[in-house]
């Protein structure tokens, strides 16, 4: 059903856990509908320096929100916010049309994670 | 290395069901219909399966219908019986636990005009007679209710269910396909009108079913062709299926079923112990497959949980349809009051008679590694009561 690289993110997700000092937290989901992911930011200057998920979901939901936390990796807030979930799809090689709304799920997490984080640094200004 | 734990989805073929297959792919090949002497030995054949099936739920052999399935046994029962007798009235009784077979024939059949009631099951997957007793009207001209549960593995008390029916002089429906040889089935005791079996859930081929219809019963066939199966079901047999389903049968009848009970009991003990923040579905005695185990854990995704212990070798299907093509919770696991979270979480394991003790230590250490794996990185935290 799944790729080799679905499957790898999947079996051996690098980005899952839990961060400390966390700069931006995004959750979206609902567990009703057997999806619920968390992803956390931290931001130095920025860029997105690191990134973890929390993943309640399927094997494309896991390898999809490991696959937001790697590529965000490196990116300015900016270049983050402009992510589309086809961005996780080729990153992934491709994922099957049932499970698409899993990276949509990444990328709203992302994005909540980032606007977590504009809201904390505006609050503390 | 399989550990094979998906044997409510289909069986391993007995190698003598194979042994008695083979001559009629390649020496006794005829057309059960040709007059000539290969086609009198693929007649009888088929006749002496049928006898064989029919001798196996105590029924007469004009009583056995040769399908190619569970699901096309369902359909003929149900539109059949529904079609045949609509100037009767219009109205059937089912439940919401039934496999889709039947619920999907039932909704296609509201389109045709008949009016459909889904009856509520309790908290173990049990249909109550009361309800049905209510739900039947002076319209109401056929009940279809699952023997043993396909995915909780309830098993209904379809004697008491069939009096119902049979006081009420409304036709009586049963899918026994997952009860078939486990549970002891006697349609000359039983009020059943009829009922549905399949070969490839007992170790048989797949593609071969059989409907039990009670002599006078009236159906219309659901396709046109030749007066095969007493005009009930056209088209050429089978022939090697349906030796293999006889054969299958018999072979099914003496399997020891209270060893794949204790096999089954292991596996529960083993798992409670192991595992916490779990949920037992279905009921806990005598009314319960003896090979099905259903349980949720919580906090957890079934198909992200059954792909890890694919990964292990062991095979193993989730209670919810979310691995399939569609995304909705099971219907089934929904019906008996789990909420949508936790019905996400389920897993179905059913054993079979080659199923050792040894086998379930394996998948309960590999469900309790990938168990706390998942929980690890899942963001939920919900306590559930563990219910045994």
């Amino acid at each position: 059903m799944y790729n080799e690289t679905v499957m790898k993110h999947f079996k051996n997700p690098t980005n899952a856990g839990d961060m400390e000092c966390v700069d931006g937290c995004g959750k979206v989901g609902n567990p009703s509908c057997g999806d619920v992911m968390m992803v956390q930011i931290k931001v130095d200057d920025g860029k997105i320096t690191d990134a973890k998920f929390k993943t309640f979901g399927c094997c494309a939901a896991i390898a999809a929100s490991d696959a937001v936390c790697e590529i965000v990796k490196g990116k300015t807030l900016e270049e983050a916010a402009a992510l589309t979930k086809d961005d996780i799809v080729k990153f992934l090689g491709d994922l099957p049309c049932v499970k698409i709304h899993c990276s949509i799920l990444g990328i709203e997490g992302l994005q909540k994670a980032i606007e977590d984080h504009k809201a904390r640094t505006a609050s503390t200004v | 290395m399989t550990i094979y734990l998906d044997n409510g989805a289909t069986t391993a073929v007995d190698k003598e069901v194979v042994e008695a297959m083979l001559p009629f792919f390649k020496d006794k090949y005829g057309n059960a219909s040709s007059m000539h002497h290969a086609g009198q030995d693929a007649r009888k054949a088929v006749d002496d399966a049928r006898q064989k099936i029919a001798d196996a739920l105590g029924a007469e052999a004009k009583e056995i219908i040769f399908t190619s399935g569970g699901t096309e046994s369902d359909n003929l029962a149900i539109k059949g019986a529904a079609r045949a007798n609509k100037e009767k009235g219009n109205h059937i009784i089912t439940t919401k636990i039934e496999h889709p077979a039947v619920l999907s024939t039932c909704k296609k059949l509201e389109k045709e005009g008949f009016s459909v009631t889904y009856l509520d099951v309790d908290p173990d997957g049990l249909v109550s007679p009361e309800s049905l007793e209510k739900a039947i009207t002076d319209k109401t001209i056929l009940v279809s209710i699952i023997h043993g549960n396909n995915e909780i593995g309830t098993v209904q008390d379809i004697a008491g269910l069939g009096k119902i029916c049979r006081e009420k002089g409304v036709l009586f429906h049963t899918d026994a396909v997952q009860s078939f040889t486990k549970v002891p089935l006697d349609v000359s005791l039983l009020p059943v009108d009829m009922m549905s079996i399949s070969a490839h859930k007992i170790h048989g081929p797949k593609g071969t079913g059989a409907l039990y219809v009670r002599a006078g019963t009236r159906l219309k066939p659901l396709m046109q062709g030749g007066s095969h199966e007493f005009k009930m079901r056209p088209g050429t047999e089978n022939v090697p299926g349906i030796v293999g389903f006889a054969r299958a049968a018999e072979i099914a009848l003496a399997v020891d079923v209270s060893k794949i009970t204790e096999v089954r009991n292991h596996a529960f003990k083993q798992i409670i112990k192991e595992i916490d923040n779990i949920k037992v579905n279905g009921p806990r005695d005598e009314m319960r497959l003896c090979n099905n185990i259903n349980i949720s854990f919580a906090n957890v995704e079934g198909e992200a949980l059954g792909s890890y212990l694919d990964i292990d070798g062991i095979c193993v299907s989730t209670g919810s349809a979310c691995s399939s093509q569609t995304l909705e919770p099971s219907h089934v696991l929904l019906a008996i009051g789990l909420s949508k979270e936790i019905a996400n979480g389920t897993l179905r394991m059913t054993l079979s008679k080659h199923t050792t003790k040894e086998e379930i230590d394996k998948a309960v250490e590999s469900l309790k590694k990938h168990t706390e794996k998942l929980r690890a990185i899942s963001p939920l935290n919900t306590v559930l009561e563990n219910v045994q």
